[in-house]
């Protein structure tokens, strides 16, 4: 039983990190109505970003500033770059297709995939990165309800991961960018026409998009530990799965596609074994997409003929 | 000759051609037909004759490329065909061996996919991202089929038996797949196979290794054999991939032509008013999907076989951009295009992975092409590569002076290219890391080049092309296996922003609906 | 124009069937009851319409009011909640588009739909599809019936061109259908309609965007259509000059429901229908009280 509460513990905490990157490719799709492939690459990004930062302020067993600073600034910087360097990518090769068939930004998005992978394994190398994050953290900081524990960065994926998403659902439905963005998502031309500065709102989502995903990478390295070039690859595919399973351009669904995806992945790599886990994530989405094409929160979109 | 359509005579209620003009046209050849235009007053703006005309002449490629298209279109389809499996089969005789052999094979076979995956993608506009796992279907089917991994003595199927099993075999996982695309529209459709693209891959990897190998795949396939003989040499897969290629190209070009081709192509552009005209979408998209399956299993045979093993790995994404690569860049919607944007592609993939001296032909090469094809007048192509070349031996000499290290490299590719280049382009000590900061700076360069105009353009292209050779001589061509793969990602990047229709497609005109 | 019955065609045209059988009794196209609701809004109420045989039947009403629904039902695009399509007799409702569309009802649309980077000519063919049989193995062949076929599928294509006249036809066949002028696309689209070999024929706003020269060719036009072609012609239009020179019966819906039915004279002035165009007379309301 314990063991249960476990892998739901830890499930949940890789759901909030899948539900974050989700949260930003649903946004992007919501705006653009394109499948950015290139979005899990942001992800790593971030991840190296956090790792650079560590590296910088003299590696994970000898920080030359606290703790606390080390990681708000990982944090901050991990989503101020990302989040430019998407808004970059949207500029130079998406805005030019705005109005191209689909299929256009969607090639150009997996080569923009391709090349973030192959140019971080350019410049950084095929080696693993690690974080060591025990180093500066220590696993025995944390709570224990139990025999389940959750130590210190689970706590503050979880929390940071609310208050994001908490925060993002406040701007989207509280603002007046949250209205914008909505209205371009609804409908771009009458919202152009209604003075509402397109291109802006839409640069301002892909940043926060790709904000959301930096902050992700940096969560994904202290608690996986591990960063290489490709774990852009396979988180995005699984932060697909969660939006699209949720109901692609809908944030709730994309949050709770990612807690599902999460907790689908640790009980079956616990339950089951880890070497099937991916194959069977793929055939959930599989079965969901047959089953509800428009996901589970999605709206089955009416157009006029 | 008929009567006017334009003048005070337009508005006039129009009879029906009575039935000998409308024979008498009909009879007529298309050329002539067009001739007809031409003297209807000459060009006339908003005419459609006009428009049409217009359009043509902006789908060539530019300067003489475009010369060269023109003149290939008047020979006609299935000549031009015939002569290029002419130059296919006549091509090693002039001395290709050994990895170059190789490199043919694994181009042919490449384009074998990308003439597939037309079909699915260029001619029925769906994006199918999970093609590469009915290519790993069609080898490893071969495989189980064609060696002793099945049962105590193995299967070990005549080839003339199991070629054609796997081609339909593999067709009917096609029909499977598609079945998901009645019900999803264009973007969940890519989803969906490319998590059953990777989904094959996991399969493979993971799943009854006992059977499928795990890993480790399959090794000891037979080669192709039949009538007693058998092809076990590098020659005698090329020249077979090139008669399959041909073969398929041959029968795509009946299909397209016909009232399957037809169809394809008005469900890729209105899925909603093709129904509304008889065409039954559903069906026409799993045939689309059958038979691109079918060529990418056509493929897998012959790849398998000549490999003699297969891997998991064999049938990943890097391959899935490949073929989409090639696809993109030699024009989707196209035959010849498909097949020659593989061969483009696959060569310069795989070139840039042997010696460094090739490497260095090809890059150098392709941009003095491009620099060609694209920098008129002749005198500011002329400014450019003078200006940059001084702008070189300026840098180098300063570098030098500053100090040696900074120049105490050498430049990667050897040969001649590296010897012209050892006084020009800066190559420090150690070179990775200013290789790396070299290659973001020449992307940021080449960001700005796209967006400024005019003369600034003319003037940045000069640093540009200095940083390329310095980024090149550095750290590219040190790496070549992430160069090739960052290339490949550029030519998608750059293909589907500047000419989406790819070199020899069809310029599309696509009204929102 | 007047609703005398026309004289068949001095010479069988390729492609032409020969007369149509006529129902035994009852028009060719009826919809009886029909009713289709989007989620909350009730888009079509209990309608009832008939198009007999050589018959011209017009829809009016404002925007809106569900003209255009009515042929996505008849042509299957959309599932009536209730009621009945018949068909020559049979029910349709509920068949996908290209089954219908291969019995016998063909359309052009409000928006124009064509392939556009298709040639005229093949924009033509593909609509053949459903009245041609060979597969594609036997395409591949180039099986004897199959070259037949396909020779009298460009015959169709080539005849049903001609119908217009020099308008669409000569070196226009082998241009894409992009090239076209707009006057042209709207009768390419009519084309393309005619080679799927129907017996109704559904016009959804064929003269829109035409200037009066054209308009009054596309009047005349859809005269022909019934006449040369024994169509049963249904049309959705705003110009009224249209609708009074074709027309052999008028039917006015608004919001869903019919308002009325007749010859042009009489609907165009039936109070209904001035008042779902015009609104209310203030006076006369302020009169009712």
């Amino acid at each position: 039983m314990a063991f249960f509460f476990q892998e739901l513990v830890n499930g949940v905490t890789t759901g909030a990190l899948y539900a974050l990157v989700a949260l930003g490719f649903s946004m992007v799709y919501g705006v653009l109505k394109l499948l950015n492939f290139a979005h899990g690459d942001l992800y790593m990004v971030g991840a190296f970003v956090g790792y650079f930062v560590i590296q910088w302020f003299g590696g994970p067993a000898a920080l030359s500033i606290p703790v606390p600073l080390v990681l708000l600034i990982m944090f901050v910087l991990a989503a101020l770059l990302v989040g430019f360097l998407g808004v970059a990518i949207e500029r130079f090769a998406y805005r030019p297709l705005r109005n191209a068939p689909r299929i256009a930004p969607l090639i150009t998005a997996i080569g923009i995939s391709f090349f973030l992978e192959n140019a971080a394994l350019l410049l950084f190398g095929a080696q693993f990165r690690v974080y060591n994050t025990s180093e500066f953290i220590s696993f025995s900081s944390g709570i224990q309800i139990g025999s389940v524990s959750i130590d210190a960065v689970q706590i503050m994926v979880l929390l940071m991961g609310l208050v994001l998403m908490v925060g993002l659902r406040l701007l989207v439905t509280r603002t007046k960018l949250g209205k914008q963005m909505r209205a371009v998502a609804s409908d771009r031309e009458a919202a152009e026409m209604l003075g509402i500065n397109v291109n802006l709102t839409i640069a301002a989502t892909f940043f926060l998009g790709s904000a959301l995903a930096g902050v992700a990478g940096v969560m994904a390295g202290l608690l996986f530990n591990q960063v290489t070039n490709m774990i852009g690859f396979v988180a995005g595919l699984k932060a697909f799965t969660a939006a699209v399973v949720g109901g692609i351009g809908s944030l709730p669904g994309a949050m709770l596609g990612g807690l599902l995806i999460g907790i689908a992945e640790s009980f079956i790599t616990g339950y089951v074994s880890s070497t099937y886990t991916n194959l069977l994530i793929f055939g959930l989405l599989i079965a969901v997409m047959l089953a509800r094409p428009t996901g589970l929160f999605g709206r089955p979109q009416l157009r006029k003929v | 000759m008929l009567p006017p359509t334009r003048g005070p005579d337009i508005g006039v209620p129009v009879p029906a051609l009575p039935p000998e003009a409308l024979a008498a046209e009909a009879a007529r050849p298309a050329g002539e037909r067009q001739a007809d235009a031409a003297q209807e007053g000459g060009p006339q703006v908003g005419a459609d004759e006009w428009v049409a005309r217009r359009a043509q002449r902006h789908e060539y490629l530019p300067s003489w490329l475009g010369s060269a298209q023109r003149a290939a279109e008047r020979v006609g389809w299935w000549p031009r065909l015939a002569i290029a499996g002419l130059a296919g089969v006549v091509l090693p005789l002039f001395g290709l061996g050994g990895f170059q052999l190789q490199v043919g094979i694994d181009s042919l076979v490449i384009a074998l996919l990308a003439v597939g995956l037309n079909i699915v993608v260029g001619w029925t506009g769906m994006l199918d991202l999970g093609y590469v796992a009915f290519f790993g279907f069609g080898a490893y089917a071969f495989a189980l089929l064609s060696s002793a991994q099945v049962g105590s003595h193995g299967i070990h199927l005549p080839s003339l038996l199991s070629i054609p099993i796997v081609i339909i075999a593999t067709g009917i996982l096609g029909l499977l797949v598609g079945l998901p695309s009645r019900r999803l529209i264009g973007d969940y459709l890519a989803i969906v196979t490319l998590f059953f693209g990777e989904a094959f891959v996991e399969f493979t990897n993971n799943v009854a290794p006992g059977v499928l190998g795990g890993p480790n795949g399959i090794v000891g396939i037979d080669t192709v054999h039949a009538f007693g003989h058998q092809i076990s040499s590098n020659e005698g897969y090329y020249y077979l991939l090139v008669v399959l290629l041909v073969a398929t190209m041959a029968v795509l070009r009946l299909l397209d032509t016909s009232r399957t081709g037809r169809a394809w192509r008005a469900v890729r552009e209105d899925p909603l008013a093709a129904g509304s005209m008889t065409v039954p979408v559903d069906r026409v998209k799993l045939m689309a999907f059958a038979f691109g399956a079918a060529v990418a299993g056509l493929a897998g045979t012959i790849f398998a076989a000549q490999q003699i093993s297969v891997f998991p790995t064999d049938f990943d994404t890097p391959i899935l951009i490949v073929v989409y690569a090639a696809l993109v860049l030699g024009g989707a919607g196209s035959i010849a295009g498909a097949a020659t944007g593989a061969l483009l592609v696959y060569v310069i993939y795989d070139g840039l992975l042997r010696s460094p001296t090739y490497s260095g032909y090809m890059f150098y090469g392709l941009i003095l092409l491009t620099l060609l094809a694209r920098l008129r007048p002749w005198r500011r192509l002329a400014l450019v590569l003078a200006g940059t070349v001084a702008f070189g031996f300026v840098a180098h000499a300063v570098a030098q002076a500053i100090s040696h290290t900074w120049v105490a490299g050498a430049p990667q590719s050897t040969g001649s290219v590296g010897a012209a280049l050892r006084d020009w382009v800066i190559v420090p000590a150690n070179a990775q890391t200013p290789g790396k900061f070299g290659f973001v700076l020449l992307v940021c360069l080449l960001i700005a080049l796209v967006q400024v105009k005019g003369i600034w353009r003319t003037v940045l292209l000069v640093p540009t092309l200095y940083v390329a050779s310095f980024t090149w001589e550095t750290v590219l061509i040190a790496n070549p296996s992430v160069t090739r793969q960052l290339m490949i990602g550029a030519i998608l990047i750059v293909m589907m922003n500047a000419r989406p229709q790819g070199l020899l497609g069809t310029r599309r005109v696509e009204v929102p609906t | 124009m007047t609703t005398e019955p026309a004289q068949p065609p001095s010479g069988e045209q390729p492609g032409q069937d020969a007369q149509p059988t006529p129902v035994a009794d009852g028009p060719v196209l009826s919809l009886s009851k029909m009713s289709l609701s989007f989620g909350g809004l009730r888009a079509l109420t209990e309608l009832d319409l008939a198009v007999n045989d050589c018959e011209i039947v017009s829809m009016i009403g404002p925007n809106g009011a569900g003209k255009t629904t009515v042929f996505n039902v008849i042509t299957g695009v959309y599932r009536p909640s209730s009621g009945d399509v018949r068909f020559a007799g049979h029910a349709i409702a509920g068949h996908p588009p290209h089954t219908i569309a291969q019995l016998g009802i063909a359309r052009t649309f409000q928006t124009l739909r064509l392939f556009m980077n298709m040639s005229v000519l093949e924009n033509v063919m593909a609509a053949t599809y459903g009245h041609t049989r060979a597969t594609p193995v036997e395409s591949i062949l180039r099986l004897p019936w199959a070259r037949r076929e396909e020779r009298e599928a460009r015959a169709l294509a080539e005849e049903v061109l001609s119908f217009f006249g020099q308008r669409l036809a000569g070196y226009r066949w082998d241009q894409p259908a992009y090239s076209l002028s707009y006057a042209n696309r709207r009768r390419l689209e009519i084309a393309r309609a005619l080679a799927t070999k129907p017996r109704v024929l559904l016009l959804d706003e064929p003269a829109a965007g035409m200037n009066p020269a054209e308009t009054h060719e596309i009047t005349e036009l859809i005269g022909r259509l019934r006449d040369e072609r024994r169509l049963a012609i249904l049309v959705i239009e705003h110009d009224m000059h249209v609708v009074a020179g074709c027309s052999d019966r008028v039917v006015a819906l608004d919001h869903g429901v019919k308002i009325a039915e007749g010859g042009f004279d009489e609907v165009a002035n039936h109070p209904a229908v001035v008042e779902a165009y015009m609104g209310r007379d203030p006076e006369a309301l302020a009169e009712s009280g």
